[in-house]
């Protein structure tokens, strides 16, 4: 029994048909719960009024925006080293959900932004390295359509994954070369001094949570799908073959 | 490896096209800005640094597909791939080939196009180090696009696509060493950063650019 058993495709798909109403029903219950609790039971903020509440999206979706790229680029080293298809399908399903998760993260600040910074964009080092980030995934996705062998297609954007996250991270720093910015540090960090309050962060961690598993879901459903459009495309060609 | 490089000197020199069309863009983009932004002098000079970076990154983008392109379609490439070279070595030629006709004539032609922008006074020395130091990467990460791209059909979109965002860190560091270069601040962190960031790429990237090539001929 090792973790490499799921690398066979019909063995994937059948635990991940028996994982995912857990993990749908799972996200579906954390998110309504969580975002009800944080939008409608917890109080205003003293300065920002009720914009605070734009976190529950906000901070939830920049998070599952920089995990599903750490997710595609191990997916994609476990592709390189080992060559588990299931495994490079699995990259390529999480690049559109990595994609939204940014617009929805930038699309968010930028709502917040505009009552609390006076301005829906600023060049600040965050908001930057996001939408650089946005690009990456942008040529990731348009790598992937643009070439038609699988295979090939599977090596070439695992090996830009890799090349891209030094950049990201790269370019994560220099932007921060600049100035510091108007977002503030990080809301979430085991240092008390500039934690956000428990009465904000408990509905938080159950956002983040519901977040994580509709990620989880997706991927699953999204890698399922290419491996049944491929299965297909296979059988298709066998058709015209005999 | 000598041979290889004199042959794409020679075939970039006499098939016209990417020596001097380059430069010719470079030159038009900023002749551009001024009649866009308005010619107001301050705004120019405060403008200009970031002005040259961006078009000289441009002029390189712009020949980035030549790099490979002809000779994947006469099959030369296949002929290289197979020659006692380390592929790494193709590579690395191809990217100088390409800096020495596109990145180092840019750097030579930027001192006189920052007069067209009104570049202050201490700026043309530091426009100069920073691209002679960031053109480098620019040719080197432009080749593991070009490498990605070789064998697709109408690559060149996709290219630029894939090429910019990798391109943020060297114009960040670049551009603010002008900037600063210009205004007469202290350059020496960004210029460390760029120089870091160059070599960093020249020294490792073609590994990448190889590995992608491989799988391309394969």
């Amino acid at each position: 029994m090792s973790i490499w058993e799921y690398a066979n495709p019909v063995k994937f798909i059948k635990t991940t048909d028996r994982l995912m109403p857990y993990m749908a029903v799972g996200a579906v219950v954390c998110l309504v719960s969580g975002l009800i609790w944080g939008f409608f039971f917890t109080p205003d903020d003293y300065r920002q009024g009720s914009t605070v509440k734009i976190i529950y999206l906000h901070v939830p979706a920049a998070l599952m925006a920089i995990n599903a790229w750490l997710m595609m680029l191990v997916a994609s080293l476990v592709w390189i080293v080992r060559r588990h298809h299931v495994s490079a399908l699995a990259a390529r399903a999480a690049a559109p959900i990595g994609a939204v998760m940014t617009i929805i993260a930038l699309a968010t600040g930028a709502i917040w932004g505009q009552p609390m910074w006076g301005t829906w964009w600023v060049w600040d080092p965050r908001l930057t390295s996001f939408l650089i980030l946005f690009l990456f995934y942008l040529g990731y996705m348009a790598l992937w359509e643009a070439i038609e062998n699988d295979d090939t297609a599977a090596d070439l954007t695992s090996i830009l994954c890799l090349v891209g996250s030094v950049f990201a991270v790269l370019s994560r720093y220099a932007v921060l070369f600049w100035n510091q910015g108007l977002h503030q540090g990080a809301s979430l960090s085991l240092d008390k001094e500039e934690h956000v309050h428990d009465v904000y962060s408990n509905p938080l961690y159950v956002c983040i949570a519901g977040f994580i598993l509709l990620f989880i879901a997706l991927v699953f459903l999204r890698t399922q799908t290419e491996i049944r459009a491929r299965r297909a495309r296979a059988l298709i060609a066998r058709e015209r073959l005999a | 490896m000598i041979s290889l490089l004199m042959r794409d000197l020679r075939l970039a020199v006499r098939a016209g096209g990417g020596f001097g069309l380059g430069l010719a863009f470079f030159l038009i983009v900023t002749v551009l800005v001024p009649l866009g932004v308005g010619p107001e002098t301050g705004l120019l000079a405060k403008i200009a640094p970031g002005i040259l970076w961006i078009g000289a990154l441009l002029a390189c983008l712009l020949s980035l597909d030549r790099i490979f392109a002809l000779d994947w379609e006469d099959g030369s490439l296949d002929l290289l791939a197979t020659a006692p070279l380390p592929m790494e070595g193709i590579v690395s030629i191809k990217a100088l080939a390409h800096w020495l006709t596109t990145g180092l004539p840019l750097v030579i032609v930027a001192p006189g196009l920052g007069v067209l922008l009104s570049l202050p006074q201490g700026g043309y020395f530091w426009i100069v180090v920073s691209l002679l130091l960031g053109s480098p990467a620019l040719s080197v990460i432009g080749t593991f696009g070009a490498a990605l791209t070789v064998g697709l059909k109408r690559g060149g979109l996709l290219l630029s696509l894939l090429v910019l965002p990798l391109y943020v860190p060297t114009l960040v560091f670049g551009a603010e060493v002008a900037r600063r270069g210009a205004e007469g601040f202290a350059v020496q962190t960004p210029l460390l950063m760029l120089a870091g960031i160059s070599f960093g790429a020249v020294a490792l990237l073609p590994f990448a650019s190889a590995a992608v090539l491989r799988i391309n001929l394969r």
